[in-house]
């Protein structure tokens, strides 16, 4: 009975937590590796800091689960893309421009009721992602141009075009970024603030993170249960063999990138209607939460279930690290940490199927110990049988 | 004007013709390579760190030199992780190529705030060729390649003729290219792929690091812990340019054009007077690579290997 449970265990989504959580622990190693190396005697504050700062209050928490939002929705879309066999490294761009599509409306359709304009401002954000995310798509069905390639090239041109329309439409000079939201279009708190709160102030966590747990549900959904994402999935698992199925294979391609695409965007404008007086500021950087979407999705193994607990966690330990900056650090220690933990993530199913062989190993030898001991005692009842006769 | 906008050119064509080569080496061996821009930034990041440190010690071109290998060395030492995971851990290069680019500014802006508690590392630029003797004076050629130079633009030239020579005249090669195309037929007759495999990624680590500096010193007098997206670009001028060397040479320059009249756009009257935004002038290089690889992609160019891990028992 209990072997059979630890079999199950370990065939399925055990070993995955299993090894997902060994990879985050070397990632973290290494980080706290560094920081010794660039201050030992800063180093162990620093180490408290990164791995108890989240939970110290609730209103620190509410900030971790603030900042998953964000990272759930670019992680989702980039797990979505990665069950259909797309690499969507262009979450980035997606995540702008349906940023930049939700400010744009909150700002002007002063015609719609705040109410109204939250939910419009939102539909449009996801409406930009997935047309953002449609040229890669359109260009690997029709054309045959890599999506990572593709990806990275829209990247760069939804930062330029954004650049270009807040600078000329939404502008604030006096903040060098876009104008801020009226209040009353900022998305709802529905009491996330008493909860999420310190002595101070509240945690700006408002109903955003109910909206990314909702989305990763769909995907999961979608994706295991209907007929169009087993559709979607093929097309990923075996482009031809969707093909002879009788599965319109270009279409596929365009709507998973598509889907992909509106969940980021999404993100970008649930992140930039939260309340928080955030702003798009006009850098040629690109969004951060993109990439951050990939370590997410890998790290959750590119399961929508996975997607949130890694994206909580790598929130976790970002606000653990910006904290640590008082004691003399930079920041981008957590970065180093989680690229690390992604090239690890790299080879997970190697690691996988090694701690499970590791583990069989063991309990192999385990199982054959008691056997022979059970063998043993029979034999010898066996001996002692022939004695007798 | 003219000679202004092919001397900018340069400055964006080496490093672009340098990196792309890089990438060839990596991906004529099989390993796909989305690291290179990751490569370049850390390349540069040391090679400028060292600059800058060493600068009023020692003498003007020697320094950049020395900044060039030791670029060079980082980015190989950087490029043996994407080896190995791709190499001997069998992984999906795409990702080790991710995590390596994440890794890449994390690293330069912690290192360089924990050495100097700044993110920007300044250098000042003494490296400028005003007039090279004697072949600056020669009339057309001289002012567009030998005035207003660095001693990179020639040295990039110099490494697209010795990766021509090594892809395409000697045994090593052959079987590199082999080992992209074909790994089973390569071990077939001997080749040890894996190592093939490990000498075109670290030559690729090696051009990108250096790549990097090429790109910053003439540009720039300050690192910012970026190289502007220029490993990407590099990538696509290796798909634009068919894996092929002259033929990235003819796609640098077409980048480098590009960007030389993104950089100088309103210096010059006719296209100040179009009164397009500069956003506009900045976006053209990736939407010109979006539109080419739209036209040739179709019949792809690529190594049959690349992105596939070697697999002894794989048919």
């Amino acid at each position: 009975m209990k072997g059979d449970f630890m079999d199950k265990f370990l065939k399925g989504s055990g070993l995955s937590i299993v090894s997902s959580v060994a990879v985050v622990i070397a990632g973290m190693l290494l980080g706290f590796i560094v920081l010794f190396i660039s201050n030992a005697s800063q180093a162990p504050a620093a180490i408290v800091t990164i791995l108890t700062f989240g939970f110290s209050s609730l209103r620190n928490f509410g900030d971790v689960l603030y900042f998953a939002t964000p990272i759930i929705m670019t992680g989702l879309s980039v797990g979505f893309a990665y069950k259909t066999g797309l690499f969507n490294i262009g979450a980035s761009g997606q995540f702008t421009f349906g940023a930049f599509v939700a400010v744009y409306i909150a700002l002007n359709f002063e015609f719609l009721a705040p109410p109204l304009r939250i939910i419009a401002a939102l539909a449009a954000a996801m409406l930009a992602g997935a047309l953002w995310a449609a040229i890669p798509g359109l260009l690997k069905a029709y054309r045959n141009v890599h999506e990572v390639i593709s990806c990275i090239m829209t990247n760069y041109i939804g930062m330029f075009l954004v650049n270009y329309l807040i600078l000329t439409t939404i502008f604030d000079p006096m903040r060098a970024s876009s104008q801020r939201v009226p209040p009353s279009t900022h998305i709802p708190i529905w009491g996330l603030d008493s909860i999420f709160t310190d002595a101070v102030r509240a945690s700006p966590l408002n109903a955003s993170i109910f909206v990314a747990i909702f989305s990763a549900l769909l995907m999961y959904i979608i994706l295991d249960r209907t007929t169009f994402g087993y559709e979607l999935k093929a097309c990923g698992l075996n482009k031809d063999a969707a093909k002879y199925a009788g599965i319109n294979e270009n279409r596929s391609i365009i709507f998973s990138m598509m889907i992909s695409g509106a969940l980021a965007g999404l993100g970008g404008g649930m992140h930039f209607l939260s309340g928080a007086g955030r702003t798009m500021s006009v850098a040629d950087v690109l969004a951060n939460e993109g990439f951050m979407g990939i370590s997410v999705s890998l790290l959750g193994l590119n399961h929508p279930i996975g997607i949130i607990f890694s994206g909580v966690l790598i929130a976790y330990l970002q606000r653990g690290g910006f904290n640590i900056q008082p004691l003399g650090f930079a920041q981008e220690i957590i970065e180093i940490a989680i690229a690390v933990i992604i090239y690890f993530c790299a080879f997970v199913l190697l690691v996988r199927t090694q701690l499970g062989n590791v583990i069989a190993k063991t309990a192999a030898i385990f199982g054959n110990f008691i056997k022979f001991g059970a063998d043993k005692s029979s034999k010898s009842a066996k001996s002692t049988k022939g004695k007798a006769v | 004007m003219f000679y202004f906008v092919v001397q900018n050119t340069m400055f964006f064509l080496i490093p672009l013709l340098v990196v792309a080569l890089g990438g060839l080496f990596s991906e004529r061996s099989g390993i796909v390579n989305i690291a290179l821009e990751g490569k370049m930034l850390v390349g540069a990041f040391v090679g400028i760190l060292f600059i800058s440190t060493f600068q009023d010690r020692l003498p003007g071109q020697p320094i950049l030199l020395i900044a060039l290998i030791i670029a060079a060395l980082t980015g190989m030492a950087l490029s043996f992780f994407h080896a190995y995971a791709a190499i001997n851990m069998k992984a999906d290069q795409t990702i080790s190529g991710v995590a390596i680019n994440m890794f890449a500014p994390a690293f330069a802006i912690y290192v360089s705030r924990a050495v100097s508690g700044h993110q920007q590392v300044h250098f000042s630029d003494q490296f400028r060729l005003e007039r090279v003797p004697h072949l600056g004076d020669i009339p057309l050629i001289g002012p567009m390649f030998f005035q207003n130079a660095y001693i990179t633009t020639y040295l990039g030239f110099l490494i697209l003729a010795i990766s021509t020579f090594v892809l395409y005249k000697t045994r090593f090669g052959l079987r590199l290219r082999a080992c992209g195309e074909h790994p089973h037929a390569a071990d077939s007759v001997g080749v040890n792929v894996a190592k093939m495999r490990y000498a075109g990624v670290l030559i690729s680590g090696a051009l990108a690091g250096l790549g990097g500096v090429v790109l910053v010193v003439p540009t720039s007098t300050t690192f910012n812990a970026t190289v502007s997206g220029y490993g990407f670009l590099a990538l696509a001028v290796l798909i634009f340019g068919g894996w092929r060397p002259l033929h990235i040479l003819f796609a640098a320059f077409f980048f480098g054009f590009m960007q030389a009249i993104a950089a100088s756009y309103s210096g010059i009257d006719f296209l100040r007077n179009l009164e397009i935004p500069a956003h506009f002038y900045r976006m053209s290089p990736y939407i010109a690579t979006l539109i080419v690889l739209a036209f040739t992609s179709k019949n792809t160019m690529a190594p049959k290997a690349a992105g596939q891990p070697y697999d002894k028992g794989g048919r």
